[in-house]
Parts: structure tokens; sequence; C-alpha cells
């Protein structure tokens, strides 16, 4: 069996089926898919585009997250990214521009990996560095304005599409197909959920505990410079302001809608990526309701709390609890 | 006395820093080295001063809070909603304020004590959910025009050529100096840095940790409150986008001024010193004028790690001389009284 499909899953699949349902009753057509142009448009195909920064990004903090660890800096690693392809693309070809943003996420990871593999600092903090100074690093190449570009080779990563899907949604697949293969292909899995779980255990046990942690940070850089290359290539230019501002939120909380444990040791890819796909189609339900975008926030709260209460170890002792005090009682 | 020495360390390379910084920039621009722009400092960090000396607190217990910014934007939003149009009198509206605040703390503090979740992300829900309801109740930058406020703008004392304690200057002081009683001098305090080091061993010594761990959110969100208070004030309107990432700054300038984020160790006056630091950074690069200002943030990016990596090294060394002489740890004395082991 080379990949292994995530055995619990039903209610994060529920949910988004839920929530895709009720943005059906609120627009009937939100399910019609037309062929425009060679494109695939309509609302789901929407959902799915929109969706792809969040779903790459929660590719790599699936991973950090499952190493009991935490990355905070990937908002500010797509600034980057974004701002050096921006910047490069009228003037060089497209690998160059590529392989620059990219290298430029790596570098990233690498540095919050030495932090947190080498110098032993807490993820929380370590991150926490690039978080701030990674936005100003971002402005100081766009030399803070908002760089636009012409090229079409890049605006193609953007708003093109392959087949007529969009170019988002075949990337984050492509990744999604990628990060599955290498975890789960391989014994990498295990070796992430082993030392996730108990990491002093897994060290002793041989495995390369740090090696690992350094490599779950560099992933999470690289899938943040690619989520960065797409986010400035859909508008066609590099805001290192707001470029990605919150997404880090976003990706955390797909992460952890998708069930994998913020205490380590347990964590799912597709359900991740499920997760992201959930925010979006809140985000897309919210708008076409016609209810203020200002909402979203409330309610991503709300789901939130919900999802952490239903995780919580202790849930299940308070409400036998309730129902020791109020429940029915039998003589 | 060696010992005491080097548990101030952190806080004395922090206070270093920040007169080192002055000192240089004494140099560069004439002007600086005034009482002005001592008290323009102060004046300009007031909330995130006050922000920076709850955020200790949780810190030290071994926590974090991320909803700090969100709540003061709340606040400044609230506050400008009940004065201009409900017409809830000022001192009623920051009373009200704070209560709402204390009770949305306690909230957090208990979700983190009684359902065993990291602080982190129940605190994250928290900022989401300040944030949402202030943008819900309005999106647009409300004037305040109430007495009071002019009044209380106007209020300061004086010092010779425009020095100005301003009103958020005497508050901030006040906190800072309330907060280092409360940290330093009572049991609460003690209860905090306790919590810190070991939340199981505080548990068996019997302290009440749920009790504490609320009282700790409740008064993190309570200064956030005031904070916002200040802030409403130094601004004269409200703004539900006002405080964005304020939570940062504060982390920052509480891990600048020596704080362990691990808890179980830590000082108010360093973080007073931390924030003073960051805006030394602001203020320099006001002066300079050709200086952009996101260097501001690569500045204090920088000096984060410096202190992060100052940390690691101070507690690498305190480590290593126990591993190196290769001396076996005393045996617990619970283990000696029993007789199963020897001292």
């Amino acid at each position: 069996m080379a990949l292994r499909l995530p055995r619990v899953g039903t209610a994060q699949i529920g949910a988004l089926a839920l929530i895709l349902a009720a943005n059906w009753v609120v627009s009937p057509q939100f399910f019609d898919i037309r062929l425009q142009d060679g494109r695939l448009f309509g609302s789901l195909i929407d959902v799915l585009n929109r969706g792809a920064p969040v779903a790459l990004l929660s590719l790599g903090m699936v991973l950090v997250i499952a190493m009991r660890g935490i990355d905070l800096s990937v908002g500010a690693v797509m600034a980057i990214s974004g701002a050096i392809a921006a910047s490069l693309a009228d003037s060089h070809s497209l690998p160059v521009v590529l392989a620059a943003a990219l290298g430029a996420g790596l570098l990233c990871g690498l540095w919050n990996g030495f932090l947190v593999a080498v110098l032993g600092i807490q993820p929380i903090v370590a991150t926490l560095i690039l978080m701030v100074a990674g936005r100003g690093i971002a402005q100081l190449i766009t030399e803070g304005r908002i760089v636009t570009f012409t090229s079409p080779d890049l605006a193609f990563l953007g708003g093109g599409s392959v087949l007529g899907v969009p170019t988002p949604i075949v990337l984050a697949l492509a990744m999604l197909a990628l990060t599955l293969a290498v975890v789960r292909g391989t014994a990498l899995g295990l070796m992430i959920e082993a030392s996730g779980g108990n990491p002093r255990a897994s060290a002793l046990a041989g495995i390369g505990t740090r090696l690992i942690t350094l490599a779950v940070y560099v992933w999470s850089g690289l899938c943040a410079a690619l989520a960065g290359i797409v986010a400035a290539a859909d508008i066609l230019g590099a805001d290192a302001n707001n470029a990605g501002l919150w997404l880090e939120l976003d990706a955390i909380l797909a992460v952890v809608i998708g069930g994998t444990s913020l205490f380590g040791g347990r964590f799912s890819i597709i359900l991740a990526v499920v997760g992201a796909l959930i925010i979006q189609a809140m985000n897309t339900g919210i708008l076409l309701s016609g209810l203020p975008p200002e909402t979203n926030l409330v309610v991503k709260a709300v789901v939130v709390l919900a999802v952490l209460l239903a995780q919580s170890p202790r849930l299940g002792a308070h409400l036998a609890g309730l129902r020791v005090l109020f429940g029915p009682r039998k003589a | 006395m060696i010992r005491s020495l080097a548990r101030l360390m952190p806080v004395l390379a922090t206070t270093a820093v920040f007169l080192a910084g002055f000192l240089l920039c004494s140099l560069v621009y004439p002007n600086f080295a005034s009482m002005r722009v001592v008290m323009n400092l102060m004046t300009d960090n007031a909330f995130l001063g006050i922000v920076a000396v709850g955020m200790t607190f949780v810190i030290i217990s071994g926590g974090i809070d991320l909803s700090v910014g969100s709540v003061i934007g709340f606040t400044t939003v609230f506050l400008a909603l009940a004065i201009e149009r409900w017409g809830v009198p000022p001192l009623m509206a920051f009373a009200l304020i704070l209560i709402i605040c204390a009770a949305f703390g306690a909230c957090m503090g208990a979700v983190i004590q009684y359902f065993e979740l990291p602080a982190f992300i129940v605190t994250l829900a928290g900022m989401f959910l300040a944030r949402g309801v202030s943008f819900l109740l309005s999106t647009e930058s409300i004037p305040i025009n109430a007495d009071l406020y002019a009044h209380l703008s106007d209020h300061a004392i004086r010092f010779g050529t425009g020095a100005r304690l301003t009103v958020p200057a005497m508050i901030m002081l006040a906190v800072v100096i309330g907060g280092m009683v409360l940290l330093h001098l009572t049991r609460f305090g003690a209860n905090v840095y306790a919590l810190g080091g070991s939340r199981a061993a505080t548990a068996l010594m019997g302290i009440n940790v749920p009790r504490t761990t609320v009282l700790i959110y409740t008064l993190s969100s309570v200064l956030a409150g005031l904070s916002g208070i200040v802030f409403s004030l130094y601004t004269s309107s409200g703004y539900s986008l006002s405080a964005v990432g304020v939570e940062l700054d504060a982390i920052a300038a509480v891990v600048i001024g020596g704080t362990l984020l691990s808890g179980g160790y830590g000082f108010v006056f360093g973080s007073f010193v931390g924030v003073l630091i960051q805006g030394l950074i602001q203020t320099y690069i006001s002066f300079d004028g050709s200086l952009s200002s996101w260097w501001a943030k690569i500045a204090t990016g920088l000096l984060l790690f410096a202190f992060i990596a100052f940390q690691q090294i101070t507690l690498h060394l305190a480590r290593r001389p126990a591993r190196r002489s290769g001396r076996p740890s005393p045996p617990p004395p619970a283990a000696i009284a029993q007789g199963v082991a020897r001292p």
C-alpha cells in the first residue's frame, strides 16, 4: 500500500459537504460550472482557486505541527517570495524567477529549521523572528512600493489554466501528490509520527529527529514561497505590506480543522487540505450570502473554538460530569 | 550576591542596550538627548507598555496571549460608539469596557485551564473573535469629541522646554510600578513564577492552579482594555483596525526585556525597557528622515534574534558544569527518607 488514506475524516468531509450545501441554498447556481475561453468558471472552481494558497501553506504547516512545531513566518515568506518574483519577472526568464523566489523560501525555511533544530529555540519564538523581520525584508526588496509586472509567463501561474483547470489548482494538486508520495510513500511519515509523539524516544531509537525537524521547516518555507508566487502572479504584482497577511493563522486553522493534533504525533495531509477548502468555502459562502464580510472573523473564531473543544482531551470527562449532574437518574 | 546579580543579567543587558542606543542617537543628533524626546518616547509607547506588562505575567506563567491587539481595537470601537452614539458618560464607558475585558480574559483562561488546550490556539480564537466583533460594531473610524477627552489630553505635568508628562505616560508608569509590586511582592506573583516553573509541581504544592491561570489571563485582558482606553485618548477616535499586530510588538518587548518564553523567569521592568528600545528605534528613524519605516521591523527582528541567542547561550552555560563534572545528582530527599537511597 503506497498511499495510506486517512482512517478518520468523515467529520471534516461531512463539514465541507454541509458548507457546500449551505452555499448552494444561498446561491442556487453555486454548482454551475461552465467552460469559457478554454477555462472552467463557476463558484466551485473559485473556491478551489482561491483556496489554493492556503492549501499550499497547510501542506508545509501540517508536517511542522506534526513535529510539535509551529511556523508563524509563512505569511512573511509569501511576501518575500512574491516581492522577489514580481521584481525579477520582467527582466529575467521564468526559470530564473522561480529559482530565485523558491530559493528565498528555502533559505527562510533553513533559517527557521536551524533555530529550532540546532539552537533548540521554541518554534513559536524562532519563527516569530522571521514573522517580524520578514515583512521588513520584503518591503526592502520592493522599496516600499507595490511592484507590478507584465510578464505573461509568471502571470500564467496565477491566472492561466491547464486543460481548463486554473493553474493554482494544478500546482496545489501537484504539491499535494508530491508531499503524499514523499511522506506517506516512504517511512518518513512514520518517523514524523514517532518523533512528534515522543522526540526523545525516537532519537534513542535511531531516528534522525534533528534532520527531520530541519527538513519540515524547509518544506514549509518552500510551500510558502510557492504560495507567494501564486498570490503575486494572481494580482500581477507584489504588495509587501498585505501579501499573505494573517494567512499563517488560516494555515494553522486549516491544519487544526483537519484533525492534526497540536500535541504532535498525529497528522493527516489530505484532511489539512480539506480544512483549507472548508475555510475558503466559508469565505465564499459569506460573500455569496450577502452577509457583511466582517462576519467572517467571528464565524472563524466560532469554528476554531468548536474544533478545539471537540479535540480537547478533557471534553469527554466534562461531558460525563454533566451527565451525572443533569442526566436521567436510574434507580 | 553574585547569584542575585547573575539572575539580573538579562535585565541589566537590556538596560545597557537601551542606554548605549540612546547615547548613540544623542551623538548622531545633538537635539536627541532632551527631556522632551524622553517624554514623547513614553507618551507614544504608553499603550504598548501597558499591554507588555500583562504579557509579561502571561509569558512568565508559561503561556502566551495573542488576543491583546484585537482587544485594544475592540476597546477603541466600543468606547467611540458608547460615548458618541449611545450617550454613555466616558467614565462609565471606561468601567464597562474593563468589566467586558475582564470577562473575556477569564473565559479564555477558563478554556485553557479546564479543557487543557494550548494557550496559543485559544487566544488565537480570542483574537479572531475580538477583531470580528469590532468589525461588526463598525468598520469606520469614529472620532470621539467628549469634553473629558479634550481635558485629559490637555492635562500634563510640564518640565521646562516643551517636555510634558502626559496622562497616557502617567498611566503607563503607574501600571509598570503596579505590575512590579504585584509580580515581585505578592503571593499571586509568586504563584505566577511557580506555574511557569512547573505546572505539576505547583499543583502538588497546594497552589490553586485553576484560579491563578484564570486570573493571569483576566489581568492580561484588563490591561489590554486599559491600553485600549489610553490608545483612544491618544488618537481621540475608535477604529476597528487599530492596534493590528500589537501582540507581536508586546511579545517582542517582553523577550527583549529578558523574560524566558519557556516561563518561570522574567521581570516587568525588563519589558518596560524592551518597549522603550522599540520606541527608540522608531524615534531614531523619524529623526533620520531618510530611513524607511521597514528598517524598524528588520531592526526589531535582529534584536529579537540577538536576545534569544543570548538566552540560549546563558541557559547552555548554566547547564554545562553539572554535565561535564560527571557527578550524579544527589538523590531526592523523599528517597533518602524512605531509605531507598543514601545521601
